[in-house]
């Protein structure tokens, strides 16, 4: 039974190096998403047609590939990474344009008449955007936002493919070198699941608290 | 005899095929209180909207202080307004809307420095001391912490007065801002009205179906019908004896409907 303790710890290594993923994924995506998203309400023409390119492209085409170009790929162009570097960069960048539709929706969301009331109050446009129509939007982009983060979580487990030591790689590790399954399987099912709860929770969290007083009710 | 400050000459906007102002043309003078009234669809809102530059106009000039609104003059040519312009345009003008549009994420005291922090650089401190003052002149200053969610509506639209006094702009533009309200909660957003045009000298132009309010407060009365200015008067003039056909029978479907003259 001792060895076993040996093993859990190989997988919560995974657990470590997966959660590093999901973090610093969802970082990227985030800022991405922004970027895309505010880009695809623009007025200037050449700031959509990037963000639209860029969200195409990275919905069109699968993680997989991504993640191997990032990591097999961009080295012939003179740019190698780490597959840590690798995997960030692929999770995020694909996430981030699923995130950055979000982000648009939830602009466009916010009622014309909360415009209106910038340009009455003479504010330019990116103060209205920064003061009134992202606070208000950021609330709308939340929930879905807690379910793209869950999404990359799962996501992260490709990077076993390029040899990076995640949580699904090292259980993959414990059953060849245990011969066991359903100790090393069963307990990354359980990991995955209670991260993604933590995340859906610290999401609706954070809902609740910028919520607070929006709805006259709770102060 | 000063300049007028609001110049409104010749304008047409049309939305899609349909000409919503047809050469209308107009002058109010500083200080002056003018009521605008009309028929559902004659082009209040509009007109309004389009000094506030919410809506673009199509044709015709629009003279604000003395300066082209929707033009800038360079080298002795008339160029479409760009946005820097319009922004130098817009701090003349406030607007307090139907629906009051206030922030909804921010308290009420908030919602009243946003704008003068923003767009003048008014410090905190001194925004929020003219805040309380004007939030005291609007019967609120104990619900500065509050949230608009919280207030009922005659207290959201004084807040919004307040909100778009606090840039001291010159001219004060009011669309039909008690018709979303309960009844009971009209006569509060009528007396800051009141006391607005009795304390200060600005420039206010209303919007309204509430021709009693109308008849006390107002130094002019515009009689809109179509996008056209059908009728113009004194309000003892345009209320107790409208010359014009359209006049007569739009105020007595108002007198039906059991509106106060
Ligand atoms: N954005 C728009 N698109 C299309 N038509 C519009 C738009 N805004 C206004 N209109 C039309 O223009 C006409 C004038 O509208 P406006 O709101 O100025 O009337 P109003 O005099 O304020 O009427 P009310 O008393 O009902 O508020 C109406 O027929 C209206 O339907
Ligand atoms: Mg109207």
């Amino acid at each position: 039974m001792t060895q076993w303790s040996g093993y859990l710890g190989l997988i919560l290594q995974g657990a470590l190096v997966t959660i590093e993923l999901t973090l610093m994924g969802s970082v990227l995506a985030l800022i991405m998403a922004f970027l895309a998203g505010m880009g695809r309400v623009s007025r200037f023409f050449i700031l959509r047609a990037i963000a639209t390119t860029y969200i195409e492209f990275f919905r069109g085409t699968s993680i997989f590939v991504q993640l191997f170009w990032a990591y097999f790929v961009l080295p012939f162009a003179g740019l190698s990474l780490t597959p840590l570097q690798a995997g960030v960069l692929a999770l995020g960048l694909n996430v981030g344009a699923y995130a950055a539709e979000v982000v648009r929706g939830a602009i466009l969301s916010v009622g014309r008449e909360q415009y209106e009331a910038c340009t009455a109050l003479n504010l330019g446009r990116w103060q209205g955007m920064r003061h009134v129509i992202l606070p208000q939007a950021l609330l709308v982009m939340l929930p879905t936002f807690g379910n793209n983060a869950i999404e990359l979580l799962k996501a992260t487990s490709v990077v076993s493919l390029i040899s990076l030591a995640d949580l699904t790689f090292q259980a993959q590790v414990v059953r060849s070198q245990t011969g066991s399954t359903l100790m090393p399987f069963l307990s990354v099912l359980i990991i995955y699941f209670a991260l993604a709860l933590i995340i859906s929770w610290g999401v609706r969290t954070l809902e609740r608290r910028m919520a607070r007083g929006l709805d006259g009710v709770r102060v | 005899m000063p300049a007028p400050i609001i110049k409104v000459d010749a304008i047409s906007k049309s939305f899609g095929t349909f000409k919503v102002l047809d050469g209308l043309s107009m002058q109010v003078m500083p200080g002056e209180k003018l009521a605008l009234i009309g028929p559902s669809g004659s082009g209040k809102t509009t007109i309004l909207r389009i000094l506030m530059t919410l809506e673009k106009i199509d044709g015709g000039h629009i003279q604000v202080d003395g300066e082209q609104l929707y033009h800038m003059e360079r080298n002795g040519q008339l160029l479409p307004a760009d946005e820097r312009h319009l922004a130098r345009m817009r701090q003349k003008i406030g607007m307090v809307f139907q629906l009051f549009n206030l922030f909804p994420h921010k308290c009420v005291m908030d919602n009243v420095t946003l704008a003068p922090m923003l767009t003048k650089g008014v410090a905190r401190a001194a925004a929020e001391k003219r805040a309380m003052e004007l939030l005291d002149m609007v019967g609120l200053a104990d619900k500065a912490k509050a949230m608009p969610a919280q207030l009922s509506g005659g207290q959201k639209q004084r807040v919004a007065i307040a909100r778009a006094l606090a840039l001291s702009p010159k001219i004060m533009l009011f669309d039909e801002v008690t018709s979303a309200l309960d009844p009971e909660l009209v006569e509060e957003v009528l007396n800051v009205m009141r006391k607005l045009a009795a304390e200060t000298d600005m420039t206010m132009l209303l919007v309204t179906h509430e021709m009693g309010f109308a008849h006390d407060f107002a130094d002019r009365v515009l009689f809109f019908d179509r996008g056209r200015i059908v009728e113009e008067g004194k309000p003892d003039e345009i209320f107790r004896h409208p010359k014009q056909e359209r006049t007569q029978s739009f105020l007595k479907k108002i007198i039906a409907a059991g509106h106060r003259v």
